[in-house]
């Protein structure tokens, strides 16, 4: 019996090559869970069949392009869009010989923080299915926080990695902005956009890693990484150096609960050897937000010009072109594309860009700069992923702002195109609660170093209590 | 800045969009409220400082001008709400 909940994916391809387990078996059982408990959690979007073979199986977040494989991006306006070639994502893991158990929901267009902007319905948090599994990834997040995939590819542009990997109790990364090709990946903010694993351990994280990063001729910002990718060993931290920014753990909106157990994680580092020491990101912090809010959508009303009803997707019913266009978009999109889109063309739009998204980029700098210079004294800094643990369902949808407000913690290091690692670190009020790592840029080994020996040291149980057999 | 009815109508015409009246209403207090949080950008001096449009330090990526395999006539139509022979159709255009 393969207990899907617990199996690891390292601990699955052992399985597999020692045959202990065949492929089929392997993939039927995630089948069966899936069966069991989408109906509760509504984590995909589609599921595949068994395309055969003896790789290791995976979830993909809905906005990775696959070929013959539906992909929506959680919208009406590609609901029935049968990409006709593999991202290069795919193609990395099929060449594993991984194989795709399906797509997972996502916020529409990867634009919201808990999967309610999903056109086909939020999903649910498995840890207490009256709460939202956060996002955008969560469909990702919560497949394997259930169980229902050994591991799972998500996007992150402000957060959709960390925040629902904190709030469903996985490990997930945001790779270095130029690390993972976006070739077949639908666009949100492309100066931003970075595709990354949610996984139950570190090791799965820092593999599934390996197989995906790496410069591609079809991603142009892609590069190729300066050292190899390395599963982390060790347990002890001693020579690391960790800054706990103050702006990060002290912003308003974050929970005792929360705090509590990052403030907990943070003396273990200490004891495992690490030098702990206090520092500051003065601006970061405080504009990260408003300059997220500007740049994200003024490129994000760009990429989605494309969804015009001409060539893919949906068209609404007009007699001239026009007024073909306007039906389609109106019809097609759902609420937070369309505000964005209405954000972002203002910001670029004459008399207005300098004042918006030309400033924003300034800001951008200075974001840039304050990491910069904290990374000459230490080699990674920590701080809660997600200001809450999971919220209830509705709770934020009808105040925009304070949806925005759940990637206040992740959006600085993203602006600053680093890698940012988040693993569970304790529960409060009964569910997760995510540390978040952040390194200099092509750091990955370093978060993986320390995620591991703090994973080791905490012995968090990934499984939702309400799971546990 | 605040955005009022008239501005919305001509930032929904440069988006291509064909807002109903309830979204209109709707979207009037909540650009405003999300263009208050944004304008927060504005209380910094930042005249010396550079723009960041993009994270990393790579400038002209360049690949050699090589013919390669690309998707055919068929794979390029076949997501195409409506076509003619090899074409993509669309309704005839009308005022701008």
């Amino acid at each position: 019996m393969i207990d899907t909940l617990r199996l690891t994916a390292e601990e699955a391809k052992r399985l597999l090559d020692a045959r202990e387990v065949s492929g089929a078996e392997l993939f039927a059982a995630y089948r069966a869970a899936i069966g069991d408990r989408d109906e509760e959690l509504h984590c995909f979007l589609h599921v595949c069949d068994d395309p055969g073979g003896d790789g290791i199986p995976i979830a993909l977040k809905d906005v990775i392009g696959t070929k013959g494989i539906p992909t929506t991006a959680g919208s009406r306006i590609l609901e029935g869009y049968l990409p006709v070639y593999d991202s290069t994502v795919v193609q990395r893991l099929k060449a594993h010989g991984l194989r795709i158990l399906g797509k997972t929901n996502t916020d529409e267009f990867a634009m919201g923080s808990s999967t309610e902007n999903s056109a086909f319905g939020p999903s649910h948090n498995p840890w207490d299915p009256s709460r939202v599994p956060g996002g955008s990834g969560g469909g990702s997040a919560a497949a394997v926080s259930a169980g229902l995939a050994p591991w799972a590819l998500g996007s992150d542009t402000g957060g959709s990695i960390k925040q629902p990997s904190a709030l469903c109790g996985n490990v997930g990364l945001r790779p270095t902005y130029g690390t993972v090709s976006r070739y077949g990946v639908v666009a949100f903010a492309s100066s931003l956009d970075q595709v990354g694993p949610i996984a139950r351990t570190v090791r799965d994280c820092a593999f599934l890693y390996s197989i995906i990063a790496g410069r591609d001729e079809c991603d142009s910002t892609t590069v190729e990484l300066p050292e190899h990718v390395e599963l982390p060993n060790e347990d002890g931290l001693r020579g690391l150096r960790v800054g706990v920014p103050k702006e990060l753990n002290k912003a308003e909106g974050i929970e005792p609960g929360v705090a509590a157990a990052v403030e907990a994680a943070i003396a273990q580092l200490e004891e495992l050897g690490a030098e702990v020491g206090e520092c500051a990101l003065p601006l970061s912090v405080e504009f990260g937000m408003p300059c997220y809010y500007l740049i994200a959508p003024a490129e994000a009303s760009s990429n989605l010009a494309r969804y015009d009803g001409v060539r893919y997707g949906y068209r609404a019913d007009a007699e001239e072109r026009l007024e073909m266009y306007e039906r389609t978009r109106n019809e097609g999109f759902g609420d937070e594309p369309k505000r964005r889109i209405m954000v972002g063309t203002y910001a670029l739009s004459a008399g207005y860009y300098d004042a918006y998204y030309g400033q924003a980029q300034k800001v951008r700098t200075v974001i840039k700069r304050e990491h910069d210079a904290l990374f000459e004294t230490f080699d990674a800094l920590v701080s809660p992923t997600s200001p809450t643990v999971a919220f209830p369902l509705g709770a934020r949808t009808a105040d925009p702002i304070a949806m925005y407000l759940s990637d206040l913690l992740t959006i600085p290091s993203c602006m600053a195109g680093l890698p940012g690692l988040s693993i569970p670190c304790g529960l409060s009020e009964g569910l997760p609660v995510g540390l978040q790592l952040v390194g200099p840029q092509f750091a990955e080994n370093t978060l993986f170093r320390i995620g591991h020996a703090l994973e080791q040291a905490l012995g968090f149980d990934p499984v939702p209590e309400r799971l546990r057999a | 800045m605040a955005i009022d009815r008239k501005q919305l109508l001509h930032v929904a015409r440069l988006a291509r969009l064909e807002l109903r009246e309830d979204e209109i209403e709707r979207l009037e207090g909540q650009l405003n409220d999300i263009l208050a949080a944004v304008s927060k950008v504005s209380e910094l001096d930042l005249s010396d400082v550079p723009p960041t449009s993009h994270p990393l330090d790579v400038v002209n990526v360049w690949e050699e001008d090589e013919p390669r395999p690309c998707l055919t006539v068929e794979e390029a139509l076949a997501n195409a709400p409506e076509r003619r022979g090899d074409f993509f159709k669309v309704p005839p255009g009308g005022a701008a």
